[in-house]
């Protein structure tokens, strides 16, 4: 069976904490409990006027990729409120293949 | 006009989904589409952005995420009620509708009797769709004095349309393809070039109908930044340019950059030549702003201030995305005139991808139902004398003048207020303990809100529940480009009405030939039908959003003045560099810029006693305002009032992260929570605005930790020449920690 995972374009993500919420919802999870948690990486200066200032969204062992969505064929609830649009669900093969045109991507295989 | 053709309410398994508009409250008002989801009890279980709408496309930010917890909040105002205690008890006794509205209507009738209408005063906070129906609730009751309650100078949109409109004869937003339905894939539009980002940060605040990620949308698209922010914001990181101006010298750098612009000739000669007034004045003012004296007071590097202009002025189309900052400077008609002039000079006025004219079907950002008040009442609106500007077109009273009204009573007194929407005390009051102090005078007050606010608590004599917007119908035009869309009511918490309801039901007491209608939705139907949209409110849901007819260079085709004729909505019909309007009124015709009233070059002793510039008000993602601090989800990505301080001067003052520092300049002091960062400058510091702790005792003299938190406290009453404008984000203070008892 194909394996299926979460691509994020983390160049444009800006960090809005909606993938955070959308899953607690979803979910139901309390405060302090999370499916998928931002990690802030800076923001530092490398030199001048450039920046390290990203935003990594990163499934947690709580993620189940939105199984009881994907049956009715609708998208995981963080991919669906990503207000950047920089995260996409599919199947890791063909993820990994968008993975070679473009910079700054990172591949999650949640389960 | 765009129509959709799927249906407004679905059976998903055991929940009902429907379609809708989010207008708040909670929130804010830009108005993305979306989907309640509710159980077969009625209750709201989820909200998610809807896909089919243009506007957001699906998306959707973590305070519509999370509305569920806010209309569902145990907290929530659920009945009328009315004071039972003192002021600021927070003693309260349920009661009916009737006998708020009956206490109500008698109490304003014995002010109108005694003193006259207009010593009743109607204060709104921003818009949670409110305008409209306060202004006829105020204008049917017979007083002209409808009031953002403490804003000083009005300084939110109002200043930048106003001056927009008095120089150019519309308002402008940046066209990021939002008036189409086919938004990006609108074969008409053009992506920019480069925008602006003034004074904004989008991606978080998403003010006046823009929404903050078609920024990102554009970025992938090719789109270049140049970021104008004292923060290095994640745009500004992205940017092609980021220039870290000192607050509250936006007006000097867009002189700077219109200098390079003319003096290298790399303005639109042609657009100039058939379309813009008084050029040649503009071109002799400018040089009063070379770019080594504008480097000097904006703190931006000359060559940055150089790069800026010629990257904005060779960049076809360029446009601006601006926002509160300007409003928020105390001459904000001139900083808004030089920034009107950069787009205009460059030719990126009614092009694709440039400065849009927003396409409009139901204006009402000028009140409802002005002919329910008489002329002589109309003259009796507060602040007309001092700023003649208001008479033109602006129908709100001048928020600095109701504030000495209430103190002084002259040449009036105010005895009583309705306030709806509005938690002034501890939101967009300048020097919030006058307006307090004003209030408390007050014969009668009348809160209207979703729950217990600081204002409330210290004020009100009878407080009403108002609906979230999952509890009610509504209209959703908006700012910006309008768009017609419906807010669909799907749940019912206690005894909450909505803002419109509310209004209608006390309006028809006291005037009910103004209020001909049985329920909202009649009321919501006879406001389109009136103003030519052929769509019954019921007919108006099945096929929303819908869309106004689009085109560019309007100003070519005669479709921008009333009367048909090419040109813009000015006496001149061009764009007024040069602004006879602004002459009429007294004001200079040029754009200038004023240093702040207090600033290290205005007053350089009192810098030395308070040695940080302080800029208030950036939002967080969480937050609208004084709202969301009780919800828990939302609470936890920030859970406390913040100080951005650069690690140099947390060194230098002797402050580390996650200490408790009092902010203070010679008016007052609140406390902040440190957060050291290198996105600020050593020189600047900035502090979150309006701040409660809805978890705190309410009654007094705690008030919700109100006067510890409320950095207003700070915020003078100083309002611009015009009766526009105000001082929030350019300030002086100095830092130190709070002692440990009182943390």
């Amino acid at each position: 069976m194909a394996r299926y995972g979460l691509l994020i374009d983390y160049e444009y993500c800006t960090g809005c904490h909606s993938c955070e919420v959308a899953c607690q919802m979803e979910h139901n999870l309390p405060v302090g409990k999370f499916g998928i948690q931002l990690a802030e990486i800076g923001p530092w200066q490398i030199e001048g006027d450039k920046w390290q200032y990203a935003y990594i969204p990163v499934p947690t062992d709580l993620c189940d990729l939105c199984g009881k969505r994907l049956a009715k064929g609708k998208l995981p609830s963080c991919v669906h409120h990503c207000q950047a649009n920089v995260m996409k669900f599919g199947k890791v093969e063909d993820l990994a293949k968008e993975m070679e045109g473009k910079s700054h991507m990172v591949l999650f295989t949640p389960k | 006009m765009g129509e959709k053709t799927k249906p407004w309410r679905w059976q998903e398994d055991d929940l009902t989904v429907t379609r809708g508009s989010a207008w708040s409250g909670p929130g804010c008002h830009i108005g993305c589409g979306v989907l309640l989801f509710t159980d077969k009890d009625g209750k709201l279980v989820k909200v998610e952005g809807d896909p089919d709408n243009p506007f957001n496309q699906g998306r959707l930010c973590v305070r519509c995420l999370a509305v569920p917890n806010a209309t569902n909040h145990p907290d929530r105002l659920k009945y009328p009620m009315k004071r039972v205690g003192a002021r600021g008890e927070n003693k309260w006794e349920r009661i009916t509708w009737d006998e708020a509205y009956d206490t109500i209507v008698k109490e304003f009738t014995k002010v109108k009797e005694q003193y006259g209408a207009e010593s009743v005063i109607f204060c709104q906070g921003t818009g949670r769709d409110i305008a409209p129906y306060i202004s006829r609730l105020a204008w049917s009751f017979g007083s002209p004095n409808w009031v953002p309650l403490g804003l000083t100078g009005n300084a939110c949109y109002l200043p930048r349309v106003a001056g927009c409109i008095a120089t150019t004869g519309s308002f402008w937003v940046a066209d990021c393809s939002q008036a189409s339905p086919l938004r990006y894939d609108n074969p008409d539009y053009k992506v920019p070039e480069c925008m602006a980002v003034w004074g904004n940060n989008t991606v978080v605040s998403n003010a006046d109908g823009f929404y903050g990620h078609w920024v990102v949308d554009l970025m992938k698209r090719g789109t270049k930044l140049i970021v104008i922010d004292p923060r290095l914001t994640w745009l500004a990181s992205k940017a092609e340019l980021w220039l870290q101006i000192r607050p509250g010298t936006d007006a000097a750098l867009a002189l700077g950059m219109l200098n390079v612009i003319i003096n290298e000739e790399l303005y639109d000669k042609d657009f100039v030549d058939k379309w813009c007034y008084g050029f040649d004045q503009l071109k002799e003012r400018v040089q009063q702003y070379p770019v080594s004296e504008v480097s000097r007071i904006t703190w931006i590097p000359e060559e940055k201030i150089i790069a800026a202009a010629r990257l904005f002025a060779n960049s076809k189309p360029a446009t601006v995305q601006w926002g509160l900052a300007l409003d928020m400077t105390q001459e904000t008609l001139p900083a808004s005139h030089a920034i009107t002039a950069l787009w205009s000079i460059t030719g990126n006025i009614d092009v694709p991808g440039g400065m849009l004219p927003p396409p409009t079907l139901l204006f009402y950002g000028g009140g409802w139902g002005d002919e329910l008040i008489s002329d002589e009442q109309k003259a009796k609106r507060i602040g007309l004398s001092k700023y003649p500007l208001y008479q033109y077109g602006f129908v709100v009273a001048q928020p600095d003048e109701v504030a000495n009204q209430l103190e002084t009573g002259e040449p009036y007194p105010i005895k009583a207020a309705w306030i709806q929407t509005n938690n002034s005390l501890a939101c967009m009051s300048a020097d919030p303990k006058k307006t307090y102090a004003g209030l408390r005078k007050l014969d009668f007050v009348v809160g209207v809100d979703l729950f217990l606010t600081p204002t409330i608590v210290a004020c009100a004599d009878i407080v009403l529940p108002a609906a979230t917007y999952p509890e009610r119908d509504g209209l959703r035009f908006g700012d910006g480009p309008q768009r017609g869309e419906a807010i669909n009511k799907v749940t019912q918490i206690g005894e909450c009405k909505s803002d419109m309801q509310i209004n209608l039901e006390l309006g028809k007491r006291w005037n009910p030939e103004a209020y001909p209608w049985d329920n909202v939705q009649d009321m919501f139907t006879h406001m389109l039908k009136s103003k030519g949209v052929d769509y019954s409110f019921q007919e108006l849901r099945e096929v929303a959003p819908i869309y106004p007819p689009q085109e560019y260079k309007r100003h070519e085709k005669g479709t921008m003045r009333f009367d048909g004729e090419v040109g813009f909505n000015t006496p001149t019909r061009r764009i007024e560099l040069f602004s006879t309007f602004y002459e009429q009124a007294g004001l200079d015709p040029l754009p200038y810029y004023k240093e702040p009233t207090e600033s290290p070059l205005s007053t350089p002793d009192l810098y030395a006693e308070y040695p940080l510039v302080l800029t208030t008000g950036a939002k967080h993602w969480g937050m609208f305002h004084s709202e969301h601090r009780q919800i828990p989800h939302l609470r936890a990505i920030h859970p406390d009032p913040t100080l951005q301080i650069h690690p140099e001067a947390a060194a230098k003052f002797g402050v580390k992260a996650g200490d408790w520092v009092w902010v203070e300049n010679s008016m007052g002091r609140a406390k902040r929570k440190v957060e050291i960062t290198p996105i600020m400058d050593p020189r600047v510091v900035n502090a979150d605005h309006a701040w409660w702790f809805p978890e705190a005792e309410a009654a007094e003299p705690t008030l919700f930790n109100l006067w510890d938190l409320a950095i207003n406290q700070l915020v003078p009453f100083q309002p611009g020449k015009s009766g526009f404008g105000g001082n929030y984000k350019s300030l002086l203070c100095k830092i130190y920690k709070v002692a440990e008892e009182e943390v």
